[in-house]
């Protein structure tokens, strides 16, 4: 839509430049943000610099302060988070577009909003007392004993640990992720789905290959919001993780996050141990800076035009 | 019936049933905060102080009031700074300004609320030496703030053409236009933005943690650090003792039964979306 061209009198030009206020407070927010944690970061590279950073030991105690154990928990944590949540969020937004009547599909689709609408905080607690102890007597044990010449699902069974935060990061992505995919498979030509149909296919086939193939850069997409969603959760997996800085193959083990890290340690952190946690912070925040550029990006390129 | 048609059902069949785990947390999560919340709601637990460890009875009293606060401090901060914003975004959209706005709006609202934290620890709390409300409205503002410059900027996006023409023939300038026409105009849907943002904010945990902190008292002025129902569900939820996991249930429960019951008010009240 085109503005309305006109401005008749000085009351509309103050109206605009007090709007441009507003919006130059927006760049300063932005701008402050970076300067601030760089700075709140700065005293870490000067004291005891990026070699000590990069390591693989997080022990404030001890004066080190490698941040990739946090940079694997987040990883680890997300892709976890993303592998649960990619089939049942496809499967969802399948029901809801294609499937279900009308108006079943949009009670689900209201219930899975309400997903999205239960605080972190909630789903942490939720996480703690139902779905650990599940974890740890049933879930977890039968992994082991199947499975257990894996790495993966090797190890002391403590409850707490990646499983648990990749499986709660799961369900808090999976609404978002819906979403996205329900709004893909709109976007599918009706014409695509009754020419599969046309050639025979039965209705999976033209589900799999009309709706959901076609679709593939924009359920890539949702994967990638979902992913950027995972990397800063913070409540929940602070929560159920462990908080423990550490680089393990087992799921069962505890682990920290870089978001769980900033939060279980700042209020008690100070000088160097709290400028690191600045470091984490601020490679959080290029992490989703980056993956909210190569989102506009890839959006601009893939032709939708919303 | 050949195996195309087994492999149809098998199909549709997983679909189904995948689709419905999707639901099984909400209600999970919904049976256990009801079940496990609904005893500690006494009347003490929303007018009373924690009591000692071990002590019967005790509430979050302080808490709530902490929450109600913060939320009131964010909000007089945000909603005049979202609703402008989204104005700009609106109204002035061929501007170059209202064009990097749109972007640094967004990516506002991408930054995930910790690091959001970390700075308004960075900006206010070191600086001042000590945990503060103002810290924690800070931090909630900056996530309040991008929420309601994009509701608002759909929701006046939606206002057809042909009104602000309507209002610019009668010979209005066109910041009366924005404000008595589009802006009034749009009331209904933008209290529901404003609201729905509210209901955002209210679970927020992760930037209060060290802003806000915590506190065992009732409020004691903006420059102390105050309780809220989020945090107090963490630090109940994380502690060892029996009687504060079930204040944490009691605590979950309030904050769903406000949001949950917020969201619920709206879709009742929201005037029907576009959505095809």
């Amino acid at each position: 839509m085109k503005d309305i061209p006109v401005e008749k009198n000085l009351v509309d030009l103050y109206f605009r430049r007090t709007l441009y206020g507003f919006a130059v407070l927006a760049f300063l927010l932005l701008g402050g943000m970076f300067a601030f944690l760089i700075d709140l970061g700065l005293p870490a590279f000067r004291e005891v610099g990026p070699a000590n950073l990069l390591s693989l030991e997080w022990n404030p105690p001890l004066k080190s302060f490698g941040i990739l154990p946090f940079i694997y928990g987040t990883l680890v944590s997300s892709l976890l988070a993303l592998l649960f949540s990619t089939p049942v969020s496809i499967a969802a937004a399948l029901f809801l577009t294609e499937i279900a009547p009308r108006r079943i599909g949009a009670l689900f689709g209201f219930l899975v909003e309400m997903l999205a609408a239960i605080p972190s905080v909630v789903y942490g607690l939720w996480g703690l007392f139902v779905v650990i102890p599940w974890l740890r007597t049933s879930v977890e044990p039968f992994l082991r004993d199947r499975f257990g010449f894996i790495p993966l699902f090797s190890g002391p069974i403590y409850g707490v640990g990646m499983l648990a935060a990749g499986l709660i990061l799961a369900i808090m992505i999976t609404p978002t992720m819906t979403a996205i995919c329900k709004e893909v498979f709109h976007a599918v030509p009706r014409s695509l789905k009754e020419g599969v149909l046309a050639l025979g296919s039965t209705r999976a086939e033209m589900l799999w290959i009309g709706v959901v193939s076609s679709s593939r850069s924009g359920i890539l997409g949702g994967m990638i919001l979902g992913l950027s969603r995972a990397l800063g959760e913070t409540m929940a997996v602070t929560m159920v993780i462990g908080n423990t800085a550490e680089i393990s193959m087992s799921l069962f083990a505890p682990h920290q996050t870089m978001a769980s890290a900033v939060a279980s340690e700042v209020a008690e952190a100070t000088g160097v141990h709290l400028s690191a946690l600045g470091v984490v912070g601020l490679v959080l925040l290029l992490i989703s800076g980056f993956l909210f550029l190569f989102l506009r990006l890839a959006l601009k390129n893939g032709g939708h035009s919303k | 019936m050949n195996w195309r048609h087994w492999l149809n059902r098998l199909f549709i069949f997983g679909v189904c049933s995948l689709a419905l785990i999707a639901l099984v947390p909400l209600f999970s999560v919904l049976f256990y905060v009801i079940s496990h919340g609904a005893s500690s709601l006494t009347p003490g637990f929303f007018t009373s102080l924690p009591a000692p460890v071990g002590e019967i009875g005790g509430g979050i009293g302080h808490a709530i009031l902490g929450s109600v606060v913060l939320i009131s401090m964010c909000s007089l901060i945000s909603i005049p700074l979202g609703l402008g914003m989204g104005i700009l975004l609106s109204e002035y959209s061929q501007k170059p300004v209202s064009r990097v706005l749109g972007v640094v709006v967004e990516l506002l609202s991408s930054i995930p609320s910790i690091v959001v934290g970390l700075f308004a620890y960075a900006l206010v709390v070191r600086p001042f030496r000590g945990f503060s409300a103002h810290a924690g409205a800070i931090a909630l503002s900056m996530i309040m703030i991008p929420l309601v410059a994009r509701t608002t900027e759909e929701m006046l996006k939606l206002v057809p053409r042909s009104v602000r023409e309507a209002g610019l023939a009668l010979g209005l300038p066109k910041a009366r236009v924005i404000l008595n026409i589009v802006f009034m105009g749009s009331m209904r849907s933008l209290t529901v933005g404003v609201i729905l943002a509210v209901a955002r904010i209210a679970g927020e945990t992760a930037p209060l943690l060290f802003t806000a902190f915590a506190s065992q008292h009732w409020f004691q002025g903006l420059s102390e650090p105050l309780a809220s129902i989020p945090v107090q569900i963490y630090t109940y939820a994380v502690s060892p003792y029996e009687d504060w996991h079930a204040k944490a249930w009691g605590g979950a429960l309030i904050l769903i039964l406000m949001v949950l019951g917020l969201n619920l008010l709206i879709r009742v009240f929201l005037p029907r979306r576009k959505d095809g």
